[in-house]
């Protein structure tokens, strides 16, 4: 599985929620690839899900999922939204 | 551990707009010489221009640019507002917590990043940061 995760610049934010990302699945039992990107470069980018802050989250128009966070400090929003999503993916293949 | 020191932490610090938030926090860093006045500016520049998604939590907000816009040495500056300001992010306003942060590389960068989430995300840590009455009460906490 690969997770694109997305902020303004691509080095801050989305990084701090690609190791959250990364840190809750290998918890979890699932190996999860991923990059982190600014909005531009994000565009046309594959992936199987995008994970946004939510304020960017609502510029980003693609086929793929796009899953806002509220609060890049809060371990329970990601496992309530991405967590689900990942054992998704993977009970799919 | 965290790469700051008291001189890089200021209370209850009377600002008017974001701006004027990003650029003190940031002249704490440029006055401990780990980044250049440019970085100030690209990060207000980054403000205007991508909005205000660094606002990650309630009240938290964690300005940044990117390595070649001027960061001398891995860094971060913490600014407790006296009065919260709103920075237009519609879920977190309003920011009484700005933290400035420079990385050198993506490695270097990451486990900032790593370290600086876990300290935020320890509630009682945060209380204290955000009521404490000397920046060597946050210090003792790293």
């Amino acid at each position: 599985m690969f997770i694109l995760t997305v902020c303004g610049m691509g080095f801050g934010t989305s990084l701090m929620m690609l190791m959250e990302i990364q840190d809750m699945a290998k918890r979890n039992g699932f190996e999860v690839e991923g990059e982190a990107t600014d909005l531009s470069s994000s565009k046309g980018k594959a992936c199987d899900l995008i994970v946004a802050g939510s304020e960017i989250a609502s510029e980003i128009s693609s086929e793929t999922t796009v899953i806002p966070i509220y609060n890049l400090l809060d371990k329970q929003e990601f496992e309530n939204k991405v967590l689900p999503k990942i054992r998704e993916y993977f009970d799919a293949l | 551990m965290l790469p700051i020191t008291e001189q890089e932490i200021q209370l209850n610090v009377s600002v008017n707009t974001p701006e004027e938030a990003i650029a003190y926090t940031g002249s704490l860093l440029v006055a401990a010489n780990k980044i250049t006045q440019n970085y100030v500016d690209a990060m207000i520049d980054n403000f205007h221009t991508i909005g205000p998604y660094f606002v990650i939590a309630p009240h938290i907000a964690i300005p940044h640019a990117r390595p070649e816009n001027g960061v001398l040495e891995q860094c971060m500056s913490l600014v407790r507002l006296k009065e919260p300001i709103a920075f237009g992010h519609p879920h977190n306003d309003k920011v009484s917590l700005v933290i400035a942060i420079g990385g050198v590389d993506t490695d270097f960068h990451l486990e900032m990043l790593r370290d600086l989430s876990i300290f935020l995300s320890n509630q009682t840590t945060l209380n204290t940061i955000m009521t404490c009455s000397h920046a060597s009460d946050i210090t003792k906490l790293l």
